[in-house]
Formats: structure tokens, sequence, C-alpha cells
């Protein structure tokens, strides 16, 4: 059930590109044709699915405070917590690389659907983002964390599919000139992502962790009224009590 | 501009405009849009941008002649993680509360493409100190498009800048609030930062013709 609710959440409300821009760079680069945009979106989806899983044993056992307490109790003490970006970046490099060569020697032809779209990942903020979003949201166990990798992957891919049929149609449309091309790929994205935010209610008993992200978006205002409410709701209980 | 040559100065004014990171080059957007919600953010992030773009070019650069051409990448995301980790660890002491309204965005500057994008096109071709005057125009035209975005969605948004109340307090009714104005949250909301940047480049190609792409 936990894994279900993080494949459907991943996908849909915390989608990459939509709730939290990773990935723009390419995802606006290489999506006027649906087929190169298909290449690059399975790529995404086998180097998060690699890459997610790795980092998340590297954090586990290496980077988090105390991690090192497998190597004897006197490395308990160490926190490597700084060194994290570089050793995520490092591993996303080198996997890169490595996912590279071993396609390349057993998969010719998937090599050349792939391959030209691999070096550019390794730079991709998708991948690196999906390391970091894993490590800031806690996921606690390798499977979930190899969920969290491929189901990440999945809805990226859906936003960079969409947005290329849409672009490969929108080519016969009259777009006024100075929108014609990026500006109008913005503001596409931009009606997409308010679409993708109906999905938010989709999984309800993930509330309370919605309501910790979205606290930074409440406007101060609303945040004093609800400071007010939640006192007066405190008075309410203890006096029933 | 008596310092510079017009050829330095134009390193330093083309990005502004013309030549944009954001609106043009289509780089480093990944990050950019995230964190507009607040002026404040986004003038942090551009400050970190700015220092991490400079000191990495100036860094690439010295060293373009002995890295092989083969490892760069790696070489380049190194320098790049470096100097972020700086950012991060300068930020978490002296403004914690902003960096966990950054949160992981700090640590996506590393993939920001302005950055390797530079790099690769720039500060390997050219010599220090006119990598780091493209390091800090490139880093100049990002932060203008951040602050613009940021500007209007904390402003429309939540009727603040930087924190202080400009249009009156919503609560007590003061100021515009008085004749029925109201907040629109909707700006808060992230789809809102991408239809601004849409919309400047709309604004920014009607004024010069000459970019408006044809495909």
């Amino acid at each position: 059930m936990e894994q279900l609710e993080l494949f459907f959440k991943s996908i849909f409300i915390d989608n990459m590109v939509f709730a939290t821009f990773l990935g723009m760079c390419s995802y606006l680069a290489v999506s006027k044709k649906v087929k190169t945009a298909v290449g690059l979106g399975a790529a995404v989806i086998f180097v998060l699915a690699v890459t997610v899983p790795l980092n998340w044993l590297l954090d586990q056992y290496i980077l988090r405070d105390g991690a090192l307490v497998w190597l004897g109790p006197e490395y308990a003490q160490y926190d490597l917590g700084f060194l994290s970006f570089i050793l995520f970046i490092a591993t996303i490099a080198t996997m890169v690389q490595l996912v590279e060569i071993v396609v390349e020697k057993f998969s010719p032809s998937l090599y050349n659907s792939l391959g030209i779209f691999l070096p550019l990942i390794a730079v991709n903020c998708a991948i690196l983002g999906g390391s970091l979003f894993m490590q800031s949201r806690e996921i606690e166990t390798l499977g979930l964390a190899l969920n969290y990798g491929i189901s990440s992957g999945i809805g990226w891919f859906l936003a960079i599919l969409a947005i290329a049929a849409i672009r490969e149609k929108i080519r016969y449309s009259n777009v006024p000139g100075p929108l014609r091309g990026l500006g109008i790929t913005f503001i596409i994205t931009g009606l997409m992502a308010i679409g993708f935010m109906s999905f938010g209610g989709m999984l309800t008993t993930s509330g309370e962790n919605e309501e910790a992200t979205s606290e930074t978006t409440v406007s101060k205002a609303e945040g004093i009224k609800k400071e007010k409410i939640e006192s007066t709701h405190i008075v309410e209980v203890s006096t029933i009590k | 501009m008596g310092l510079l040559s017009k050829k330095d100065a134009k390193l330093i004014m083309d990005p502004l405009s013309d030549d944009n990171p954001i609106t043009i080059q289509v780089l480093g957007i990944c990050s950019a849009l995230a964190i507009t919600a607040e002026l404040e953010a986004s003038i942090v992030m551009a400050v970190s941008v700015m220092f991490v773009l400079g000191i990495g070019n100036v860094v690439i650069s010295l060293m373009r002649n002995i890295i092989p051409s083969k490892i760069r990448i790696i070489v380049q995301l190194i320098v790049v993680a470096t100097l972020v980790i700086i950012v991060d660890l300068v930020l978490k002491a002296f403004a914690y509360e902003l960096s966990k309204t950054l949160s992981v965005f700090v640590g996506l500057i590393i993939t920001n493409c302005i950055i390797m994008g530079r790099f690769e096109a720039f500060a390997l071709a050219n010599g220090p100190w006119r990598s780091f005057l493209d390091g800090i125009g490139n880093s100049f035209g990002y932060g203008l498009i951040l602050i613009l975005v940021g500007f209007f969605r904390e402003l429309l948004g939540s009727g603040t800048l930087l924190g202080y109340k400009v249009l009156g307090d919503p609560i007590e009714l003061t100021g515009l609030y008085a004749f029925g104005y109201e907040n629109n949250g909707f700006m808060l909301l992230s789809p809102m930062a991408l239809i601004i940047v849409g919309l400047i480049i709309w604004v920014q190609r009607s004024r010069n013709p000459s970019l408006i792409e044809d495909e």
C-alpha cells in the first residue's frame, strides 16, 4: 500500500516537471519531436531507477549523521552530510558513463535510440533532484527508493511526452510572433501544471505531508488567521476536558 | 565603464537583454522557477549563482589547458559541487530559515545548465578575467529574470515585498485592502512562475523582433 501510494504520488502530485520544475532545460530543448522526447524520457526513467537506490545506499551507510557506525562504535559521531552533493553528482556522472558503456556493449539497438541522450542526462537537474528529494523526504527503505526513482522518472516521461505532442500540433496554429517557440511552450507548461494540480486531492491519506510542504506557500495573512483559529481550537479542547 | 574596454563591457551587458540566459539561451530554468514565490529567496538564489558562476568560470578557465577533454564534464561537476557546498554551508550558518525555503534547490545549482553551459561555451576557451566578466554578466541576466518574477509573484500573491506589507494589511483592512482589493493566492503556486516567464519572453521579443523564432 505504501509502495502504491508513493508510486502515484510521485507521478501525479509531486510531478517533477509540473510541481518542482526539475529537468526543465532538457524538457524545453528536446521536446520539439515526440520521437526524441520518448528517447530522452526513457533514458531519464532508466538512470533515475539506477541512481536513486544507489544514492540511498550511500546516504544510509556513509553520509547520514552517525551512519558510519557499522565501521565501529568510535565512528558513530561523524556526520558527513556536507559531502552529499559531491558524492551524489559523482555517482550520477560515473553511473551514466557506466550505463552508456554497458548498453553499448549488450544492446546496440537500445544504444542507438538512447545513446545520444545519456551524456546529456548527467547534468539533468531531474536526476540530481531525484536523489536530493529522496534524501530530504527521508525515504525509508531501499525498495521505496527504487520505487521513487522509477515513478518520478515516469512522471517526467509523461510530462515531456505530452508537451512534445502539443508542440507538434501547435506548429499549425497561428501563434503571435513574439510568443512563437519558447514563449508559448512556457505558457502551455504553466497551464498543464495547473491541470496537474487537480491531482492534489487524489491521495487523501498523505494529507499531512502535503500540508507541511504547502505551508510555505500559504500567504502570511492566512498564516496568522490559521494560528488564531488553532489557538481558539486549543482553548475549546482544553475547556471540554 | 572606464575600467573596462568596450569588448569587456559587452560581455557584461549582453546577457542582460539580447543574450539573456533564461529567455534566449534557455539555460538554468530548472532551479530558477520553484523558488521565486518570494523576492528575498530570488535575490539570495541570484547571488548564490553569481558566486558559483563567477568563481567557477575563473577556476575552469585557469585549468582549461590541463583538463583532458574526455573527463572535463566530471572535473567541471566537481568544481561546481565544491563551490555549491560552500554556498550551502554559508546559508545554513547565517540564514537558516532561508536555506529551509530554498531546500534542495541550492544543491540543484550544481546541475543548473547555466553553469555547465558557460563553462563549456566560454571558460574553456577564454582567459580568467574575461571568463570572470562573462560569469558575472550571465548571472546578472539570470538574476534579473529571477528578481522580476519574484517581484510580481510576491507583490500580487501576498501583497508584500521582502516581507514588508507594501499594499496595506489584509486583516486590519488598511491601504488597498480597504477598497476591497484581494491577494491573488494563485500567484504563489508554481504554474504562475512559468506563465510569468512566458509573458516576459513575449514582452522582450515584441520589443526586439529580431529574436523571434520561426519554427
